[in-house]
């Protein structure tokens, strides 16, 4: 908690940031609503998703980049530096759980930006859509969103360990950042093989197209159950491949 | 430091000495990107990720509608798309977001008492690249052809146009993103700016998606602007269905978007550099 205080903090100071922020929001939702003008221009339903759900798959995407924007990759990047520069000694040295802190430490607030456009983005999509949305959408949105970002920080983390043995792991985010871009669209208009991996390697799939199912009302019990179970699963191997991290770290400067 | 002295340098020490300078940035910089194999690899794997996207999400539009859509079919788009991963490796120039780090920590400093105008150290170093890039990519490009099938059946005249279009996107790209860039010499809350030059770039140059396939208006506002010429003109050179004409007339719009570059940089340059003077003086 402290340290998410002293990180608004920080931000605070640069307001010009946030500024910056709208319009980036702004430019990449104006973008999506583009081509989404685009695509249903010659066709009306993409692999059995209209206009609307598509336009809840785009508000999601928006969410969910936020909140990996917000903390899941300013902290990431953190510890790739921190290995690198041997500054990691002083995280290991803290009488603290290391893989909290080092989820912990750095927030870019104005990323929260994308998570409060994304969101309005939703609300539109589920309003324009004549789907019924009621208490159990929305309850299956909640969870679903959670355990969707979750994922992705699991499978953040479990790559980011791979520094404590390759030094030069930043191209990881470029990779990572890349690969996220899939998950403005649905899953299933992947070729088989490439929606696997979207779904089970890089978990996009349940991260952005499981919530946007449950707003749109196309999300069955079953596929929420999996989803779960799926992120806890996640939650206690990347807590192994951490500690097994940690325990072969060597240190950088010692 | 006078402005004069950059320009004369080219004259000054000759033509051999500016190829030599040209070869010796092209070799330094094909030795150091192959030490980052890993890291390269890395990034064209994530950048490769985006034109799979466009690509199925088109392919699939198309047999949605019978197999055919605005006359690409999934075949064509493939060949679009996969084609497009070369000319976007070719487009990767130095962005304008690095001007001002370029700036605040006086690397410019040295650079303006070398004899050469300092684009040609940016031009040579990320041309050299531009062969790390293109020998890595092969391999890629062989997979995702296998995956993907695409139809290309370029002709040579096809094939001639696009070796030379792609070297005059690059050389537009980077005359355009300088010129972005040296904004920084005047204001450095330029971050927005660049961020909106770069979403029309992305709509209006056939990255996206091919011009073709945008409204009647759009096509026109693509036409006076120098976006195409780096994007979609390269891709369709090859690509396709392109006439002989077409292929020349675009050719000649690239070679005037790229005097229309050298002259926007060299007299936004020449007043960068005034300023420049006076703010670190």
């Amino acid at each position: 908690m402290t340290f998410l205080r002293i990180g608004v903090m920080n931000e605070l100071q640069y307001r010009a940031n946030f500024f910056l922020q709208i319009i980036q929001s702004v430019v990449a939702v104006g973008t999506g609503l583009i081509v989404l003008a685009l695509i249903f221009s010659q066709t009306d339903a993409l692999d059995g998703w209209t206009r609307p759900q598509l336009l809840a798959v785009l508000g999601v995407f928006t969410m969910v980049g936020g909140v990996i924007g917000f903390i899941i990759e300013p902290n990431m990047g953190r510890v790739m530096a921190d290995v690198r520069q041997g500054t990691f000694d002083y995280v290991l040295t803290k009488p603290v759980d290391s893989q909290l802190l080092v989820s912990v430490r750095e927030f870019r607030l104005w990323k929260l930006t994308d998570v409060i456009v994304g969101a309005g983005v939703v609300v539109w999509a589920v309003i324009v859509d004549d789907a019924p949305t009621g208490l159990a959408n929305v309850a299956g949105f909640a969870v679903s969103l959670l355990a969707g970002s979750l994922m992705i920080y699991c499978v953040w983390l479990m790559l980011t360990t791979g520094a404590f043995w390759f030094v030069r792991m930043e191209m990881l985010q470029e990779l990572f950042t890349g690969l996220y871009r899939a998950g403005q669209y649905p899953v299933g208009v992947y070729p088989g093989w490439l929606r696997a991996g979207l779904t089970f390697l890089i978990p996009i799939g349940f991260a952005v197209t499981v919530p946007s199912e449950a707003v749109t009302g196309r999300l069955t019990i079953g596929r929420l159950a999996v989803a779960v179970g799926f992120v806890l699963f996640l939650m206690a191997l990347t807590r192994i491949v951490w500690q097994w991290g940690v325990k072969n770290y060597s240190g950088a400067s010692a | 430091m006078t402005t004069g002295a950059i320009d004369d340098g080219l004259h000054e020490s000759g033509l051999r000495a500016f190829l030599r300078l040209y070869a010796t940035l092209f070799r330094l910089a094909i030795i150091e990107q192959f030490q980052y194999r890993a890291a390269n690899y890395f990034y064209m794997i994530g950048m490769i990720t985006e034109p799979v996207i466009y690509l199925v999400v088109w392919s699939t539009i198309a047999d949605a509608r019978g197999g055919e859509v605005g006359g690409f079919t999934a075949g064509t788009f493939a060949a679009y798309y996969i084609v497009w991963t070369l000319v976007r490796n070719m487009n990767i120039v130095f962005t304008p977001f690095g001007w001002e780090q370029r700036i605040r920590e006086g690397q410019l400093s040295s650079q303006l008492v070398r004899p050469l105008h300092p684009i040609h150290y940016d031009l040579g170093f990320f041309a050299g690249w531009k062969v790390v890039v293109i020998v890595m990519w092969l391999p890629l490009a062989t997979v995702l052809s296998l995956i993907f099938k695409p139809e290309l059946n370029p002709t040579v005249a096809q094939m001639g146009a696009f070796f030379v279009a792609i070297w005059g996107a690059y050389l537009i790209r980077s005359l355009l993103l300088w010129m972005l860039g040296m904004v920084t010499f005047w204001t450095t809350r330029v971050s927005a700016a660049f961020e909106v030059f770069f979403a029309a770039e992305l709509l209006l140059s056939g990255r996206l998606v091919p011009v073709r396939l945008m409204p009647d208006w759009a096509q026109q506002v693509a036409g006076v602007l120098p976006f195409e010429s780096t994007f979609g003109f390269p891709i369709t050179a090859l690509v396709g269905p392109i006439s002989n004409e077409e292929l020349v007339e675009g050719l000649l719009t690239q070679a005037f978007w790229i005097l229309f570059g050298v002259a926007g940089v060299s007299f936004m340059w020449r007043r960068a550099v005034r300023n420049y003077t006076a703010v670190s003086g």
